[in-house]
């Protein structure tokens, strides 16, 4: 087995959670890399699109942004930002859609903060700001969404609602007025969190070889169901070749 | 409207024609990719102040113009840069010190805003927005809105969907029209009319133009009216809609412009490095921004050989193995 870094895991298990055929949203980084590595792998069919308006890139070097030229590059269209959003609410194509998103910080009910630390009118630290991850959390079916595995991250209580995941939990998405769907699959540097079907808390379902549920735990500042959990199947051989050799060569996001 | 037949003009002067003191803009392009950078250089050069700013998602541009001491306040979804700075970091120090005010939309709703004001309509409803604070929080007082008469009294509203019979929500979010004062953007073609042609995607650069008072396009070659007119199928934007064109090759750099040439990491880089120092960042507007005349001379600064490495090339349209670190 060839040796890996927490990066590479991080990517292949939010690789692995894409299905095929689904319509992928995809935002800056990582999660451009794990949908580019789901469809050399698994998820041939998948669709990688960007809220830029670019459809099906080629993707044959890592885009830097959403709106970079390599996006735009042997596209099935590159329509605009209007097309982009319409697709992920339309009746045909919304219900496809998987969503990529990350943020500063998360709660136990997938709710996301991309905008400050602090008070929203005097903010100790302000970040860029929801972008189309609100959009993206608000239409779509599912999202994916990926974090540090740090107790600052994972908080009670995010300062700044950016993106509703399941809010305060069943039911509350659809009283806010939003559609049915929401957060599937948190997955970190250290492990893979799921939401569960009842009372839409977040708990541990995977955590990585050599990460106890334990240590994931102590990375998290609330608690979270451990006993579920079962060890992550390590990237294979295949997956880590495709990872290194056909999506990110230049190292650009997997250093 | 304007239907006059040449529009020509240098920056210098369309910046001080269309962009005053205090005016509402906008400007083109998204994070690293064609952001209007000749025209931002010289609103810093010639030192507007209190800008009321718009954008979705400008990365380079909008930090630049708050860096270089133009806005007062902005209503903005992403202030981010991409991998070259997850927030600008300009923009960043600004809010944290209180310098300027924010409103936060996202990307569909800023969209939407500009699309409302290229259709004419007063706003246009949305589901993007319910349990976000993004509806909770608002970043201008209403007493400030009221101040201010290009300003709607609500940063947004919600109603009961009219038409709930056909299925659909029960509510929605009403987000206002944006009519700025100008909107400018830069892209691949031009011709003297200012009738234009955006290769690649557009973002949501046709919106912001059509939702303007004002628009002043740079373009990367001024072409005769005869070369857009061939092929109109790929034109976006007629000249009706343009007051000022302006030629300025490399006008998007340090971003990029799609068949023409990349963003240039090492420009972008650094800027990131000394953007986070007040006393660097003084030094970084010095030699690039004051120290140079017009944008031909901060090309000439870069050097031949730079503008050779981030050359795209005519089959991606980018700069294919370019180093990106």
């Amino acid at each position: 087995m060839i040796p890996y870094t927490p990066r590479e895991i991080m990517t292949i298990a939010a690789a692995r959670e894409i299905q095929d055929g689904e319509i992928v949203f995809c935002g800056t980084g990582i999660s451009m890399l794990a949908a580019m590595a789901a469809k050399h792998i698994s998820a041939p069919n998948s669709v990688i699109f960007f809220e830029t308006g670019a459809v099906d890139a080629r993707l044959d070097e890592v885009p830097m942004s959403v709106a970079d030229s390599r996006v735009m590059f042997g596209t099935a269209v590159n329509g605009s930002l209007i097309d982009a959003f319409a697709f992920m609410q339309n009746s045909r194509t919304g219900r496809k859609v998987v969503g990529i998103l990350g943020a500063a910080q998360i709660d136990k009910f997938g709710n996301l903060n991309s905008t400050v630390i602090g008070d929203y009118a005097e903010p100790d630290v302000r970040f860029s700001g929801s972008g189309g991850a609100c959009d993206a959390a608000a239409f779509v079916n599912r999202t994916i969404i990926f974090m540090q595995q740090e107790e600052r991250k994972f908080v009670p209580e995010v300062d700044y609602m950016t993106s509703p995941g399941w809010m305060s939990g069943p039911g509350s998405r659809e009283a806010a007025g939003l559609p049915p769907g929401g957060p599937s699959a948190v997955v970190t540097n250290m492990a893979v969190l799921g939401f569960d079907e009842n009372t839409r808390e977040m708990y541990l379902r995977n955590h990585y070889p050599g990460v106890s549920p334990e240590e994931v735990s102590e990375n998290m500042g609330f608690k979270v169901d451990l006993s579920r959990s079962a060890e992550l199947r390590p990237p294979s051989d295949k997956e880590l070749k495709i990872l290194r050799e056909l999506c990110d060569p230049q190292r650009l996001i997997l250093d | 409207m304007n239907t006059t037949t040449d529009k020509v003009m240098d920056l210098n002067q369309a910046v001080r024609k269309f962009v005053s003191e205090g005016c509402h803009l906008s400007i083109g392009g998204f994070t690293a990719n064609r952001n209007p950078m000749a025209a931002v250089y010289e609103m810093i050069r010639q030192g507007v102040r209190g800008l009321h700013v718009y954008a979705h998602s400008n990365g380079q541009g909008i930090d630049e113009l708050i860096g270089g001491g133009c806005v007062r306040k902005l209503e903005v979804a992403y202030a981010g840069n991409g991998r070259f700075a997850p927030t600008c970091v300009r923009f960043r120090r600004a809010v944290q010190e209180g310098k300027i005010a924010v409103e936060d939309y996202s990307n569909y709703q800023m969209s939407l805003r500009f699309l409302a004001g290229a259709m004419g309509v007063p706003f246009l409803p949305t589901r993007s927005g319910f349990g976000s604070d993004i509806l909770e929080k608002w970043g201008f007082p209403k007493n400030e809105r009221r101040q201010d008469p290009k300003l709607p009294d609500r940063k947004l509203c919600v109603i009961s969907n009219p038409f709930r019979e056909l299925g659909g929500p029960g509510q929605v979010v009403l987000v206002p029209a944006i009519r700025p004062d100008v909107t400018i953007i830069h892209v691949q073609k031009a011709d003297r009319a200012g009738t234009m042609r955006i290769e690649g995607l557009p973002f949501t650069d046709v919106e912001q133009a059509k939702a303007a008072r004002h628009v002043i396009v740079t373009c990367e070659e001024l072409v005769d009216r005869e070369v857009l007119r061939k092929n109109p199928d790929a034109n976006q934007i007629p000249f009706f809609c343009v007051d000022a064109v302006v030629h300025v090759p490399y006008g998007a750099y340090p971003t990029s412009c799609y068949r023409y040439y990349d963003y240039d990491p090492e420009y972008l880089n650094r800027y990131r490095r000394q953007a986070g120092e007040d006393a660097l960042f003084r030094e970084y507007l010095d030699r690039f921004v004051y120290g140079v005349k017009d944008h031909a001379e901060l090309i000439e600064l870069q050097g031949v050989e730079r503008m050779e490495r981030i050359r795209a090339d005519a089959k991606t349209g980018y700069a294919p193995g370019l180093e990106r670190r």
